[in-house]
């Protein structure tokens, strides 16, 4: 497949991995680097990215997975909505499984709720017209990558006069939430691969706080094995040539201004929340979108009262350390025992781009075999 | 969730709603290209564009010289290694 296929052959993957073994050399040190999204992790997982990388080169991975982030008093606050007799709720299906504090969606599915996954939100507006004496009601979720989607689905309802459609806006931005990263002293990072579809919409320079005032590189990468590798080096060459700048390996996608019409839409349809409850982090100040007084008419917010609770996690959850890249998933207690892809009690092992699952699934072997060499080097020394 | 896949439009089904129809690895869907038009892209020219695509939308055009630039760089690494080896 264009596009895809030159970014995944192995020979490519080799050339880059001298490169990045022998600068990791000159560096002669243990860097940390967070990968932000979520599809990042997912692709470092699925081609055992970390394994061929040198020993002092470490992964850690960060905050950018939607699903993982979304709070268990949101769930509820859907799962309310979904309850209502004339309500169909609308989904992706990355939502469905997230466990509520006591149901998830397919749960609350089970039980009789009329809720529906849809690969668009734009289908919610076809249910919409199909069912005319029902409230249709699109649980939205994501980062900017999905924000303009959702956005142009309003805009259109709004042309439409579609009146029995509303959205419950769950849209949660990158920037604060890696400024919360950098203010937290726990964390000591080196550097950041940044979201590669995040930046399509908002382009590069958002980022420059990142190098001008945290001092850091961060790499704009794409998600397939070369990208990342390729960005890996490019931020190790930055490292040893002693800049942080904002660069892009992915600029066959994102531009250095983002995607203007995705932009206007984004500003026009939402505005930014005071406050948003992330799981695993807190609030973090103007890290949310709710819909703008012009679109009123379609915010389910104001159409529906929510119980709106800040529900604390489960107690034998770590989401909120892995979530910070403090703690690896085979930490947590409950990891691959209690809480498996098909039983999760955290939401980093609902989604496949949660570190937990990302984990479970491709990695624990590799991981468990490494630990292992670990152990016989420990006797032998 | 932010996942995207490279498709090619290979028609326009709706110039007033941007509808197309774009091939993704030889599946052909329906997108919406808002995010893709303005005055100096109308929405006939897109046909033969490859674009992102992401739940149900193309949200941005692949630059096609951009892709080859950046696999140029991995060209000349690698001509650099076979030197030092030779
Ligand atoms: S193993 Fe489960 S509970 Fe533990 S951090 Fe991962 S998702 Fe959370």
């Amino acid at each position: 497949m264009k596009f895809v296929d030159e970014y995944r052959e192995p020979q490519k993957a080799e050339i880059l991995l001298i490169e990045i073994e022998k600068i990791s050399k000159t560096l002669n040190k243990h860097v940390k680097i967070m990968e932000v999204c979520g599809g990042h992790t997912h692709s470092i997982f699925k081609y055992g990215i970390e394994e061929v990388l040198p020993n002092n080169i470490e992964l850690i991975h960060g905050p950018g997975c939607p699903v993982c982030v979304m709070p268990r008093g949101k769930l509820d606050d859907a799962i309310s909505i979904a309850k209502h007799n004339n309500v169909i709720l609308t989904t992706f299906g990355d939502t469905m499984r997230v466990p509520g504090s006591k149901l998830s969606l397919l749960q609350a599915k089970a039980e009789g709720a009329d809720i529906r996954m849809v690969y668009s939100p734009l289908d919610s507006l076809k249910i919409a017209k199909e069912n005319p004496d029902k409230e249709i009601v699109f649980f939205g979720i994501g980062f900017e990558t999905t924000a303009p989607s959702t956005a142009f689905t309003i805009l259109q309802a709004a042309a439409e006069n579609i009146n029995n459609f509303s959205m419950f806006c769950n849209h949660v931005l990158v920037i604060p939430a890696l400024k919360a990263l950098l203010d937290n002293p726990d964390l000591q990072l080196d550097g950041f691969i940044g979201p590669g579809h995040v930046s399509m919409v908002i382009g590069c320079k958002p980022y420059e706080f990142i190098s001008q005032q945290y001092h850091k590189p961060i790499v704009i990468s794409g998600f397939e094995p070369i990208d990342i590798l390729q960005s890996i080096w490019m931020l190790l060459k930055q490292l040893t040539e002693n800049r942080c700048q904002v660069e892009s390996q992915y600029t066959r996608i994102v531009t250095h201004e983002g995607n203007q019409n995705a932009l206007k839409a984004i500003n026009e349809v939402f505005e930014v929340r005071d406050n948003f409850e992330w799981r695993g982090l807190g609030n973090i100040p103007n890290s949310g979108l709710q819909i703008s007084d012009q679109y009123a008419q379609f915010d389910a917010e104001l159409k529906f009262s929510t119980p709106n609770n800040q529900v604390a996690d489960n107690k034998a959850c770590q989401c909120g350390e892995i979530l910070k890249g403090v703690l690896k998933p085979w930490q947590c207690k409950v990891f691959g025992t209690a809480c498996t892809p098909e039983n999760p009690i955290g939401t980093c092992m609902v989604s496949s781009e949660g570190a937990c699952a990302a984990y479970y699934k491709y990695g624990r072997f590799a991981k468990a075999f490494s630990q292992l060499k670990v152990d016989e080097n420990k006797v032998i020394a | 969730m932010c996942l995207g896949i490279p498709g090619q439009i290979i028609e326009i089904t709706d110039t007033k709603k941007k509808l197309a129809i774009v091939n993704v690895g030889g599946v052909k869907r329906q997108i919406n290209i808002a995010c893709i038009v303005n005055e100096n892209h109308p929405p006939e020219s897109c046909i033969g564009d490859w674009v992102l695509v992401h739940v149900g939308f193309a949200m941005n055009r692949i630059n096609e010289e951009e892709a080859a630039e950046t696999l140029q760089i991995l060209q000349e690494l690698a001509a650099a290694q076979a030197a030092l080896s030779n």
